[in-house]
């Protein structure tokens, strides 16, 4: 038996093809899906597209940039009923960041995070000495770098700098 | 200051982000009127009282958003650009958990929020935050006090931190489930607040003896007002027997066990104050604050007031 692709099916595949390829305000070079803040697009009984996001921080000043750049992407592409939701919950996690995001924010001299800590239950100790991961310069690729600071240009990030080239670089937090 | 604008908005223009093609995406004060909890389920769950509910999201709120407030005063201002950016991110994480508990007091009790002219664009949460009068604020005393020196910023940051992070891992199991939703975040974030201003705190104590000096002397400011923090008040018990709030006196042994680790590394005696005098019994959760937050409060609010249509 063949599957019958209903008008709305390739409607919602369609949608989640253009809303795939919105590009985050802030790191131009990833998509909202690279970064994990696109949760879900599906369709409603009414065919209304209802897409969710999520921020990053609590803070994130971008999430309302993120909105009217979906609206305007899925309206283009003739989407008339659109509504984009909040969701807070799962709270966002660098581990949503995809592999080809990780990649392409190397690529533009971003230092990908490592594996977010988790503390699901109970007290969360206190780290008193900063973690000593090894972090690549995404320039010059040494592993010889340094945090200058754990607060960044954004507030997903932190700032380095490498030893063997001189520069600066970002890295994305770990949460 | 509403521009028209049409609909090739895109990030390449520095002024683009100044107008969008829906007039509500930004306005003149810099926030957006996008509402935080869009989509967000905001019903209240069996025996949870709105009115309770809304206040002791105003009490977190509050805190969060003086606390912010004081945190952004540094900018410019800071001993050096890598600790500026970091107060300020403090400040910015600060700011959106407030936002988010603001308008979640709005959802559970529309009465808290201050009527503002017919036509006024002002979302809920930015009604409460530039329209209530100081005594309709929540906060605790300890958020409002001046900043002072970086030493006693560092100390408060660390009080206050270190209290919200042992108060908010708790407030994950909350029954209403948006202030569990923004306590799973918030966690994320004052984790990195607690270690900067404990790193901050060993750094100071071990430093110079003028570093030394001056921490002990922001010590001696700002822990009077510790005691506070854990000192429930009756909307707090109400909710925390109702499973939505965390009693914020059970959290008092995690934050001594922290000090005691942080202050033992500092080579600091753990703090001894007597707790700042309440009036009449009543403190910064009873709107009862310190001359301190009228004149922050002045300094916050009075764009926003001059005028509350957000046009001129």
């Amino acid at each position: 038996m063949t599957a019958v692709i209903t008008g709305s099916a390739s409607d919602l595949e369609r949608a989640r093809a253009v809303a795939a390829t919105v590009t985050d305000p802030e790191l131009p070079m990833l998509t909202l899906d690279d970064l994990g803040v696109l949760r879900s697009i599906e369709q409603d009984p009414n065919g209304v597209i209802v897409v969710a996001i999520t921020p990053t921080y609590s803070g994130c000043p971008a999430m309302a940039a993120m909105r009217a750049d979906l609206q305007r992407a899925l309206s283009a592409a003739g989407f008339d009923s659109v509504e984009v939701r909040t969701t807070l919950t799962p709270p966002w996690s660098s581990d949503w960041i995809s592999q080809s995001g990780r990649r392409k924010l190397s690529e533009h001299g971003i230092a990908p995070p490592g594996r977010a800590p988790r503390h699901r239950r109970g007290p969360v100790p206190l780290t008193l000495v900063p973690p000593t991961a090894v972090v690549q310069c995404p320039r010059c690729h040494s592993a010889d770098t340094e945090q200058t600071s754990q607060f960044g240009a954004t507030a997903c990030k932190a700032l380095h700098r490498c030893r063997s080239c001189g520069e600066p670089f970002d890295r994305i937090k770990e949460i | 200051m509403h521009t028209a604008n049409d609909d090739t908005t895109d990030h390449d223009s520095a002024y683009s982000g100044l107008v969008d093609l829906d007039e509500h995406d930004q306005w003149a004060f810099g926030t957006s009127f996008d509402d935080p909890l869009a989509g967000v389920d905001t019903t209240l769950a069996d025996g949870i009282d709105g009115a309770d509910l809304a206040t002791y999201c105003l009490m977190l709120g509050d805190d969060a958003l003086i606390c912010a407030q004081r945190l952004t005063q540094w900018c410019a201002h800071a001993p050096e650009l890598e600790e500026e950016v970091a107060l300020a991110n403090i400040g910015l994480d600060l700011l959106g958990q407030a936002r988010l508990l603001l308008a979640r007091a709005a959802a559970a009790d529309p009465s808290v929020v201050p009527a503002l002219p017919v036509g006024s664009p002002v979302p809920a949460e930015d009604a409460l935050a530039f329209f209530r009068d100081e005594s309709d604020f929540r906060c605790l005393r300890l958020v409002e006090l001046d900043n002072g020196d970086f030493a006693c910023s560092v100390v408060r940051l660390l009080a206050f931190s270190a209290h919200r992070l042992a108060l908010l891992a708790r407030l994950r199991a909350s029954r209403d489930p948006v202030l569990a939703a923004v306590a799973a975040k918030g966690v994320k974030e004052v984790t990195y607040h607690r270690d900067y201003a404990a790193r901050w705190l060993i750094t100071l104590a071990q430093g110079t003896d003028e570093s030394r000096r001056r921490t002990t002397e922001a010590i001696a400011l700002v822990w009077p007002y510790v005691a506070e923090m854990f000192d429930p008040h009756p909307v707090e018990k109400r909710l925390a027997a109702a499973e939505a709030a965390v009693d914020s006196s059970t959290v008092r042994p995690e934050f001594d066990a922290v000090m005691t680790e942080i202050f033992t590394a500092a080579g600091l005696p753990h703090p001894q104050a007597v707790a700042a005098a309440r009036v009449g019994g009543r403190a910064g959760r009873d709107g009862i604050h310190t001359e301190a937050l009228g004149f922050l409060l002045a300094e916050m609010q009075s764009v926003a007031r001059a005028h509350p249509t957000g046009r001129w």
